[in-house]
């Protein structure tokens, strides 16, 4: 048994000191353990002297008691504050080893494209579902009653033959490739309570071969309105409100006579681009007018009751003069160059 | 339609300093759409000159060529061009001699494309100018020799600008007549919307003819099988001019407008029938009246019948064909095209002269049934103005006299039996509200008493007769349109309607949208390929067994090889894939959304009979047509090559394989809110074992809605396509259909979960998604999450057999769970996989 520890001032302040100068050395986290245990640990003089408190006569023990703890406390407080310390110190060094160079990140996830066509069409859909109308639909495989007939295309007017109509096998099955959305318009008069106010963007076919402005299949929006007094008028004021939502706020619809047999009268339209890359200018859009009698019966509706207008524009003609697009086959390749520069936007 | 503006100028009060471009704007106003224009593309000094003489000079090519010596000005006089009055050409030709006329163009003109004429050295000489000929003037095909002005019954002096004199200075401005509009295919009636356009004063060309019928002539109208009700001919007119000179030329005027029209000048009889049909736009036949037998018969043509026309062919000829037919037989096509037989010749001096009115039906399906538009029948079929054919006639007859030294003969005949046009009543008020402009009475009235129509007041409207020239009035709404296009579009107000409140996009569109957003956000470039495929095509991709899909088919494909429509996206997928491989993009991940058209094998489609238009047709009727229409699904088709992940810095490649493809199918899943059992599949086109099937829950029971895998590496390579391409197709329909309307919600439980680990051996061929959809029926409710963390094959199992490793997490809604309670739930899941698959704990 080891001679007991004179508790003296001198020996307190003494492993005071020598605990406070090893952790002057102590700058990461092993050290400062090393300095606890030896400093404040179990083995520590400062634990010693503690010990020999309970041997001193009991008049000395109230005195050596405060002189050890104030002691121990000084050397656990400059422990933690130099814990506090290294902590802050190894985690700075663990940050500075982290850093990477950002510009050279891995990408783990590649990002797709939509296909502009597409992203137009919704666009157009939405901004007539903003105005209360809804999107219809149809089959491209279609009756040529609906294609044709129903929109008063007489089976022998020229009108008809100039459609460039791709046929079904056989040609007495009276199916087409739909050369136009206006299909739905019967559709949707069939199907729906009036009045009607729908939009029906799709795919149509016409027996084009490919090149810089056509391509045999393409895609069309072709609009309807069915109510209780509407107008030429009105039909101005739609095109207006979707040209100036497609082209900006200076955009205006100018109609000119034109022909069509589902139509009475007809107009072609074109809209100002006030935006265009070059300069504003007017550019032919696509086709409209009031629908013609002759529709409205195939659809059991009374034209002298109910009147309404119809109109009918190329996406890909659309793209192609909003977005200052060439040629028609970019569109139509699939390169996947092409969808990318569009991203998720058109 | 091509209009030579000095023609245009003959009938309607042209400004003389209008320019193409503001005839163009006039006509576009009233409905006729700028085409282009035309012109010579000629430039001057291009003068008259006189061959004083000339030496043939024989060149070692073998050809002659001859040393001229022309007149270009008169004596002493400076030429066009500031230069001499007789200059030396080098001319190729051989067809001309010494006092000849003939056109020169003066060092500084310009020919078509360009051309400029300039002295240059050829064969020895200082050739300075050319002379021309009637093909290097835009004058038609004749290259055999120079034009010699004789030959036109031209004998100008000596340095008139030929440019002038032949007419090579006008010009045409070509319009699109729409199919309503047959009347604007003449100069008579553009003249006329000129006139609606401008103002201008319109002079009817038809009322400065003097009409003479003919008589005599037997013509017998006799159609046994009108088309529709209506009569093949109802206008039948005749005229017969007998001592034509048939050496006569046409003249330069009347071939210049011919030419600009876009028609070829052919024979000075023939010209002027074609001068005249463009002028009033009735189309005029002429017959050599000394090869007609007998009279002339209209009528059907007979079973077996058969034509050479005018263009060399023999023709089969359809029962519903009129002809106009001699003693012998047919001679010709009504409308269409005339016969050989009674052709005009060289040598034709007495003609017969037809003008008539054809049922505009009965011509386009003749025009169709022998592919023979022509221009007589494309005037038919878009009507002829009735009243037009007799004026016509006359006219033929007087340029046939005063041209072509024929006198009119009285022989001839008068047939008009066209029904009139009947009155359409228009209500007061009535264009004002289709329009939505308002128009006074007298505008009403007014513009439609322009366009030539008789209008009369009573208390309710208008009583509206419209003029001969225009059949396609036929209601109140074609009023509309003509008052609304006469007084101008510019007037329609711009006024927004107020629809009722909608109900926004369906379900199915906005889950269409959202599946391609998330296809797009995670990863997928969305294509639209074109949907033709090949017999090879729909056999690649056609169905699981490898039997062929029935496939609709296209009557009049553009490539005949690919006359299918798509029954799977995959094909269109493929082709992209190889395009872009072509481009150097070989890491592609690829995706379409669109129909395919899937009819049923042995089914016919559509109908031979369609119900009528414009009339609703009976509930039979309408159910008929919509089953007609073959069943067109939309799928989603997606593929990937190369490589999904790229090599990068601390990052190594990762290649696309039918994880991708089945990551995209999980796409879908979340933008549908369903969930699709992935089970063990096989499909033609795909790797035997990386082919998953992919099933939906439906009440009746689990239905197949699509498939993924890797193309067959055989297939990839035929295909030149790299050896792993990853494929799914989806029927994302079924998907929408199959997908309920609200999500089902378990609520959310706070106590603690209980986590434990399971592996089980089962024999290598059991699928983990059968193993785990075991193991989540046997441990019960109990168990809220479970996933497949290891699959170990190797040392320390069965042979054939592998361990496979699931996360199991437990939970309960009421309660802290136990250990031992996890546990049961996890064993009572093992013995149901030991009972189902063998399966054995592994310790």
């Amino acid at each position: 048994m080891s001679e007991p520890i004179a508790i003296t001032e001198q020996a307190v302040n003494d492993a005071v000191d020598a605990a406070l100068a090893a952790l002057e050395t102590a700058t990461d986290s092993a050290t400062l353990r090393a300095v606890r245990s030896q400093h404040a640990g179990e083995n520590s003089v400062l634990a010693s002297l503690n010990g020999a408190i309970k041997s001193l006569p009991g008049d000395q023990k109230a005195a050596a008691g405060k002189l050890v703890g104030q002691a121990r406390a000084r050397v656990n407080q400059a422990i933690a504050a130099r814990e506090a310390e290294v902590v802050t110190l190894e985690e700075q060094q663990k940050l500075a080893a982290e850093a990477i160079d950002v510009t050279a990140v891995a990408t783990r996830r590649r990002i797709g494209a939509r296909h502009p066509l597409s992203l137009l069409q919704d666009r157009i859909a939405d901004i007539f579902v903003g105005m209360g109308w809804e999107v219809a639909e149809g089959p491209e495989v279609e009756s040529e009653w609906f294609n044709f007939d129903a929109l008063n295309f007489d089976a022998d007017h020229p009108a008809r033959a100039m459609q460039d109509t791709f046929f079904i096998d056989p040609p007495e099955s009276h199916l087409v490739l739909r050369t136009h959305t206006s299909p739905v318009q019967v559709r949707s008069l069939l199907e729906r309570d009036l009045p009607v106010y729908v939009i029906a963007p799709g795919r149509v076919y016409r027996t084009d071969e490919l090149d810089a402005t056509h391509t045999p299949v393409f895609s069309q929006v072709e609009g309807i309105a069915i109510d209780k007094g509407l107008t030429m008028a009105h039909l101005r004021g739609t095109l207006e409100h979707f040209a100036r939502q497609m082209f900006g706020d200076g955009a205006k619809i100018r109609l000119r006579p034109n022909y069509f047999p589902f139509t009475e009268p007809s107009a072609e339209m074109d809209v100002w681009q006030p935006n265009a890359k070059g300069g504003a200018r007017w550019v032919e859009w696509g086709g409209c007018g009031m629908v013609n009698p002759n529709v409205l019966r195939s659809a059991g509706i009374d034209p002298d009751e109910y009147s309404g207008f119809a109109f009918g524009m190329g996406i890909e003609r659309t793209l192609q003069f909003r977005n200052d697009l060439n040629d028609m086959r970019d569109m139509v390749e699939g390169d996947i160059r092409f969808s990318q520069q569009f991203g998720m936007v058109v | 339609m091509r209009v030579p503006i000095s023609w245009l100028g003959e009938y309607v009060d042209v400004p003389a300093d209008a320019s193409i471009d503001d005839i163009h704007a006039a006509l576009v106003k009233v409905g006729l759409e700028e085409e282009g224009s035309h012109d010579f593309d000629l430039q001057g000094p291009i003068v008259v000159g006189e061959v004083l003489s000339f030496e043939p000079e024989p060149q070692s090519n073998g050809k002659t060529i001859r040393w001229c010596q022309v007149r270009v000005a008169p004596e002493g006089q400076q030429a066009a061009d500031g230069g001499a009055d007789v200059r030396g050409i080098v001319c190729g030709a051989g067809n001309f001699f010494v006092g000849d006329k003939v056109v020169v163009t003066l060092p500084g003109a310009v020919l078509p494309g360009g051309f400029t004429i300039a002295a240059r050295k050829t064969y020895g000489h200082v050739s300075d100018g050319m002379i021309a000929s009637a093909r290097e003037l835009g004058l038609g095909d004749d290259h055999d020799g120079i034009l010699r002005l004789t030959t036109l019954g031209l004998d100008p002096e000596v340095g008139t600008d030929a440019l002038a004199l032949l007419s090579l200075d006008d010009a045409a401005v070509e319009v699109n007549v729409t199919p309503d509009r047959g009347y604007a295919f003449s100069i008579r009636g553009i003249a006329r919307e000129f006139s609606h356009s401008t103002g201008a004063a319109f002079h009817d060309p038809v009322a400065r003819v003097v009409p003479v019928t003919g008589t005599g002539f037997p013509v017998e109208i006799h159609d046994e099988a009108p088309i529709r009700g209506r009569v093949g001919a109802t206008v039948f007119v005749t005229r017969v001019v007998r001592g034509i000179d048939p050496t006569r030329p046409s003249p330069a005027w009347l071939v210049s407008r011919l030419t600009l029209a876009g028609i070829r000048s052919i024979s000075l009889v023939v010209d002027i029938t074609n001068y005249v049909m463009l002028e009033f736009g009735q189309p005029i036949h002429a017959y050599d009246l000394d090869a007609l037998q007998g009279g002339i018969v209209v009528r059907r043509a007979a079973e077996g019948e058969t034509l050479e026309t005018l263009d060399g062919n023999t023709r089969a000829l359809h029962a519903e064909d009129l002809v106009i037919a001699d003693d012998r037989g047919a001679i010709g096509l009504a409308g269409v095209m005339g016969g050989a037989s009674t052709e005009i010749g060289d040598g034709t001096t007495n003609v017969l002269i037809e003008a008539a009115n054809f049922d505009p039906v009965s011509i386009a399906r003749t025009a169709r049934r022998h592919k023979l538009p022509s221009e007589a029948s494309r005037r038919f079929e878009r009507g002829v103005d009735p009243q037009v054919a007799q004026p016509a006639a006359a006219r033929v007859v007087e340029l046939l006299e005063t041209l072509a030294g024929g006198t009119a003969d009285g022989l001839g005949s008068l047939h008009h039996e066209h029904p009139e046009l009947g009155s359409i009543m228009l209500p007061f008020g009535y264009v004002q509200r289709l329009v939505g402009v308002d128009f006074t009475a007298d505008e009403t009235a007014g513009a439609l008493a322009e366009i030539g129509a008789q209008v009369e007041e009573n208390a309710a409207g208008f009583v509206v007769t419209p003029p001969s020239w225009r059949p396609d009035i036929i209601d109140k709404a074609s009023l509309a349109e003509e008052v609304a296009r006469i007084v101008g579009y510019d007037r329609i107000p711009s006024i927004l309607p107020v629809a009722p409140p909608g109900r926004g996009l369906t379900v199915g569109q906005l889950t269409r949208r959202r599946a391609a957003d998330v296809l797009a956000a995670g990863g997928l470039v969305e294509v639209l390929a074109y949907p033709f495929l090949t017999e090879a095509q729909n056999q690649m991709f056609g169905s699981a067994d490898g039997s062929v899909v029935p496939a609709v088919r296209v009557a009049n494909p553009l490539d005949s090889e690919a006359a299918l429509l798509r029954t799977s996206l995959l094909p269109g997928l493929v082709d992209i894939a190889r395009r872009n491989l072509s481009r150097g993009l070989t890491d592609l991940a690829l995706f379409e959304i669109g129909l395919v058209f899937l009819p049923e094998g042995g089914r016919r489609y559509g109908q031979d009979v369609l119900p009528l238009g414009a009339a609703l047709p009976s509930d039979d009727e309408l159910g008929e047509l919509h089953a007609g229409i073959p069943p067109q699904p939309r799928h989603v088709g997606v593929l990937m090559l190369g490589n999904s992940v790229d090599k990068q810095p601390g990052q190594p490649a990762v290649a696309a394989g039918i994880a991708d493809a089945l990551d995209a199918v999980r796409l879908l899943e979340s933008a549908l809110a369903v969930e699709l059992r992935i089970e063990t599949g096989s499909h033609s086109a795909l790797h035997p074992g990386r082919t998953a099937d992919l099933f939906i829950e439906t009440p009746d029971g689990a239905v197949k809605v699509g498939v993924a895998g890797e193309l067959l590496p055989a297939l990839a390579h035929e295909l030149d396509l790299p050896r792993v391409v990853a494929v799914a197709e989806v029927d994302l329909d079924a998907l929408i259909a199959a997908a309920g309307s609200t999500i089902d919600v378990a609520p959310i439980s706070g106590y603690p979960a209980a986590t434990q680990d399971l592996s089980l051996v089962v024999a290598d061929g059991v699928p983990a998604g059968d193993v785990e959809r075991t193991v989540v029926e046997g441990a019960g409710e109990l168990l809220e999450s479970i996933r497949l963390v290891d699959d170990y094959r190797g040392p320390g199992l069965p042979d054939a057999s592998k361990s496979l490793t699931f996360a199991l997490r437990f939970r309960a809604s009421d309660r802290t769970l136990t250990a031992a309670e996890a546990s049961e739930a996890k064993l009572a899941g093992a013995a149901r996989a030991a009972e189902r698959h063998g399966a054995a704990i592994r310790e």
